[in-house]
């Protein structure tokens, strides 16, 4: 027992101590409940702000892409659904894990578990990876159902480009691919509404149209747990249809243009010779874009890239070709117009032609005797030519090339690598090259060699240009509601025909330019246009044209043109006398084959070209595919009529 | 001998009067929130937290009234017998116990999974108590005194660490330093051994396990590694913070629903209530745990033993510790170490000793009166 001194001492020190103790469990407990108050009342907004970016989670939709449709409405462009596997890199916890589940799942090959990690280092850690972009149903349902295994894998409903016309219209639509960096830096509007897999426009009308065409994206807010899986919906926005782009062209022609370019290098153009529309543009050989949308494969892509035709080159567009002779309607009329010559000139021609001391050949070693300008025309007389530029010069040639249409972009900037060509003159040479022009260039200019170089497209819209009567027109390619319609530009047309003539005042002439497009002649004389329509006519349906076996005879389908060989190579004096036949030569030593021509002749509506690389001659090789277009081009053309007048009638 | 005419003894009317009611209902409190929050964390949906913490929370609490009508004097007599099976228990433990987590903690004992450590909390105290009871004031400070302190505190926390349990072993450590402080220990050793703690802190910390280390670095700076370490740190001052003043509600706590927080059933308890139920309600609930730390404190200072006051003094101080521990972890002011917030959270053990401990302070009250020989 103790004392009760001893007691209270103890006590003493008990209470004393617990005091302290006391005063400590205040001021700590006041330490938590400022703790409480800074967290919950004045940090409360920026842990309610975390809180949200915790459970909510924002899913942008991929927005759907506008289609493409040709005249008819038949849609050349659509969209699939596809499921894809997307991995941030950043959220997964073990990839290696990850990617040796994936590859159970999906039974991936070793070679592409590689190909996928090589893709992982080249990005960020937050930025998407996408996996697979085409999963099968069974695969996606098997992702989805093994997800709580699959850390970092987001099973993703995508959209994808569709061409169901495969190869017929990869040159005019080119395709869509995976966005790139690039893509991003140079339009806002990829930059707003990408998402990880966003196809964009990498070639053709899909980069021209992009921005219309790429929609907006919807975007889905869910609540999701800590393992990221969605718990419920919170928010849906619907995102926005990309504008659906219609265009001039007709998928039968086309695919009939296609068909008949099978194996060849070259290009067909169909316009339409008043409005400017494009009713067919292929170039040859093609390929098939769909290969492109998930990631070509290394041997396709290898296929086409060595394919000595070059499938990736659009001719129409980019290919670069001497005329030959399909020039001459423009020389003949250059010098109709500058009153150099009649249509009664005429020239002898022996088969060649001696100017200072140089030879020059025609293409008929015999000659063809004494020619008229019609006759030169109709048998393609190199000589008469010869002379005709020689009296004209190539100034005076390039005015009336480039009125027609040559020399300049046809589609202005609807296709980034359209090319302008080459009509030269005197005072090209003398700044590009350096030296004085001579005469003899200006005789190889009139049959179309030499420096002259110009787009199947050129071509076909100075054949066009030619065949309406000599007015200009605007070549399109898309379908515009507000363009000026067939009728409209026709009582143009023949206002500024009467207006030309001198009949109507030119005030009234004046005030029907309104709309902008003043459609307006491109001759001093229509005399001189309709010389040169009769001698292209001649030229097909006459006896000894060069194109007369090609000719149609019934006037529905009847059609007038004009041939052209474009030489490759400077022929010598050996192969002169060797007269090869087309067979005989290398294949890249042979002539182009080259074809311009308009119809029905009676009342012209369409006018094409037609080339052919290293196909002989036009005669034989462009000429007899033109037949075969104008039989479908006439035939097609009540449908599309219909069409034009229902539309119309509706405006 | 006048001191024995207090020590009559009491019929159980007038045991059942002198229980202490107020305790009595802020326990009852505390259950009845503690089972809402369980519900909370299971869902809304009276899953298996609920239905066991509730189970164990109506076995334990009648368990605790009865075991206090045990005269005081006997829980005198028992304590260094409770103190010496906890440390068998221990040993047992580190030789036998059942693994989980990586650490061995447990006995199972097929009804429940017993955490001796726990327990050792509360018997620590008042194995100390005891000790003291007997100790003058001038023998305290004796180096046989503080060589025998030192050997019945630190025996438990060597076991407890090599669990290895830092957190359980830290309120050990706190709840006996806290008795020796209050029998009078001279202050000077408590500067030396601090000093010396801050010596050893070097040594101290390349002997923790690196899990330990990281804790201790993520506390130091919870952004180092948001995903990783950091995480629960983090996720659960989002899930205090959003709660602003009055809380998202009842079963509406986002961060614990859709499990950001981790731990939620028991170290993290607070911040799922803190989240439903705002700044006011943490403020409530903390209350009731200063209500219930100063009813102990009262209890110890209206006894007339010094085991019942040394103890309830120790004990109430302890319960502060839980509390201020569990509170500044879950709010990021201290470093995750696990120790749970006392009946709240989930776990038979520590409601077991939670509620022996409060049957010790019970039975003072009923015994307020009486001395012990």
């Amino acid at each position: 027992m103790f004392t009760e001194n001893f007691n209270a001492g103890k006590l003493q020190t008990i209470n004393r101590r617990m005091f302290i103790i006391g005063v400590f469990k205040v001021v700590i407990f006041t330490g938590i409940i400022a703790r409480l108050f800074s967290l919950q009342i004045s940090d409360n907004k920026k842990y309610l702000t975390l809180s949200d970016k915790n459970r909510l989670r924002e899913w942008r939709l991929p927005p759907v892409r506008g289609e493409f449709v040709d005249y008819f409405g038949n849609i050349i462009a659509s969209n699939l659904k596809v499921y894809q596997l997307h991995i941030i890199p950043e959220e997964v916890e073990d990839f290696r894990h990850l990617m040796l589940r994936l590859k159970e799942i999906l039974n991936l090959h070793d070679n592409e578990i590689k190909r996928i990690i090589k893709r992982k280092e080249k990005k960020k850690p937050w930025e998407t990876l996408v996996i697979s972009e085409n999963l099968t149903w069974e695969q996606f349902a098997k992702i989805n159902y093994f997800l709580h295994d699959l850390v970092g894998a987001k099973p993703v409903l995508s959209i994808s480009r569709s061409y169901p016309f495969d190869d017929n219209y990869t040159h005019i639509l080119g395709y869509v691919s995976e966005v790139s960096e690039n893509d991003i830096l140079n339009s806002e509007v990829i930059k707003n509404n990408h998402v990880p897999g966003l196809k964009v426009g990498k070639t053709g009308l899909e980069k021209t149209f992009e921005e219309q065409l790429i929609g907006v994206n919807g975007v889905q807010r869910y609540e999701v747990n800590a393992y990221g899986k969605r718990i419920k919906q919170i928010d849906y926005q619907e995102g926005e249809h990309g504008k659906r782009v219609k265009l001039t062209v007709d998928t039968e022609i086309q695919k009939l243009s296609n068909k008949l370019l099978k194996g060849l290098a070259g290009s067909i153009s169909v316009m339409d010779i008043y409005t400017g529309e494009i009713v067919a543009m292929q170039s040859s050989p093609s390929f098939d874009p769909n290969l492109f949308l998930f990631g070509i494969s290394h041997d396709d892509w290898q296929l086409i890239r060595n394919n000595p035709l070059k499938p990736l080159v659009n001719k129409t567009l980019s290919g670069l070709y001497s005329p030959g002779s399909t020039i001459k309607p423009i020389v003949a009329l250059s010098a109709l117009e500058n009153n150099i010559v009649n249509k009664d000139f005429k020239v002898k021609c022996t088969g060649k032609m001696e100017m200072y001391g140089q030879t020059y050949h025609c293409w008929k070693k015999k000659g063809h005797g004494i020619v008229s300008l019609k006759e030169a025309m109709k048998q393609s007389c190199d000589t008469y030519f010869y002379e005709v530029a020689r009296k004209l010069g190539v100034d005076r040639l390039r005015e009336t090339a480039l009125k027609f249409g040559l020399g300049e972009k046809v589609l202005q900037d609807t296709f980034s690598i359209e090319k302008k060509g080459l009509i030269p003159n005197t005072k090209w040479k003398q700044d590009n090259l350096g030296i004085g022009w001579v005469i003899g260039e200006t005789l190889i200019t009139g049959i179309g060699q030499g420096y002259t170089q110009t787009t199947p497209l050129q071509l076909c819209l100075m054949t066009a240009q030619l065949a309406n009567g000599g007015y200009k027109i605007y070549p399109r390619i898309t379908v515009n509601e507000n363009e000026e319609t067939y009728e409209e530009i026709k009582s143009l047309i023949e206002k500024n025909k009467q207006l030309n003539k001198g009949l109507l005042e030119a005030s009234e002439g004046l005030f029907s330019f309104a709309k902008g497009k003043k459609h307006e002649p491109l001759y001093r004389n229509f005399e001189n246009i309709k010389l040169i329509q009769e001698a292209m006519f001649a030229s097909t349906n006459e006896v000894r044209g060069t194109s007369y076996s090609s000719r149609i005879n019934d006037p529905k389908y009847q059609f007038a043109g004009k041939t052209g060989t474009s030489q490759v190579k400077r022929i010598t004096k050996k192969q002169r006398e060797l007269d090869l036949n087309t067979i005989d030569i290398p294949y890249n030593d042979r002539d182009h084959a080259l074809y311009i021509a308009f119809g029905p002749y009676k009342n012209p509506r369409y006018a094409l070209s037609i080339v052919i690389e290293h196909g002989g001659s036009g005669s034989s090789a462009a000429a007899p595919i033109a037949k075969k277009l104008f039989k479908l081009i006439l035939d097609r053309h009540e449908v599309r009529e219909k069409i034009r007048k229902e539309k119309s009638e509706k405006i | 001998m006048q001191y024995n005419s207090f020590n009559t003894k009491l019929t159980f009317f007038q045991k059942l009067k002198n229980l202490d009611l107020i305790l009595l209902i802020c326990i009852i409190l505390l259950g009845i929130i503690s089972a809402v929050s369980m519900y909370s964390t299971d869902g809304g949906e009276i899953l298996f937290h609920t239905r066991s913490h509730i189970t164990k929370f109506l076995i334990f609490f009648p368990m605790m009234i009865v075991l206090s009508f045990l005269d005081i004097k006997v829980w005198h007599y028992l304590a260094y017998l409770f103190y010496a099976i906890l440390l068998i228990l221990l040993i047992w433990v580190s030789i036998y116990g059942v693994k989980a987590s990586g650490s061995q903690r447990w006995i199972n004992l097929y009804f429940i999974n017993l955490q001796p450590s726990e327990l050792m909390k509360v018997a620590i105290i008042a194995c100390l108590a005891k000790y003291y009871h007997r100790v003058g004031l001038d023998s305290v400070n004796t180096f046989q005194s503080v060589l025998t302190v030192l050997i019945i505190l630190i025996l438990p926390i060597m076991l407890v660490v090599s669990q290895p349990d830092l957190g359980t072993s830290i309120l050990i450590a706190s709840s006996g330093l806290v008795v020796i402080w209050l029998a009078g220990l001279n202050i000077r050793y408590f500067v030396y051994s601090f000093i010396s703690l801050l010596i050893a802190l070097p040594f101290v910390i390349s002997f923790l396990k690196s899990y330990q280390k990281l804790r201790i670095l993520t506390f130091l700076n919870p952004d180092r590694d948001p995903l990783g370490a950091g995480y629960q740190i983090i996720q659960s001052k989002i899930a205090v913070g959003s709660g602003g003043l009055t809380g998202k509600g009842f079963l509406k706590g986002t961060q614990s629903y859709l499990n950001f927080l981790p731990e939620k059933h028991t170290d993290f308890i607070f911040t799922l209530f803190s989240e439903e139920y705002g700044f006011v309600g943490s403020l409530c609930l903390l209350l009731i745990y200063i209500i219930i730390i100063y009813r102990v404190f009262k209890i110890g200072s209206i006894s007339r033993s010094y085991f019942a006051k040394l103890y309830c003094y120790g004990f109430s101080s302890a319960i502060f510790i839980y509390v201020v521990v569990n509170m500044s972890m879950v709010l990021g002011l201290l470093p995750i170490v696990g120790s749970p917030l006392p009946i709240m959270s989930y776990g038979g053990s520590s409601m077991l000793a939670t509620m022996l401990g409060f049957s010790i302070v019970m039975s003072a009250k009923i015994n307020h009166k009486h001395l012990i020989s």
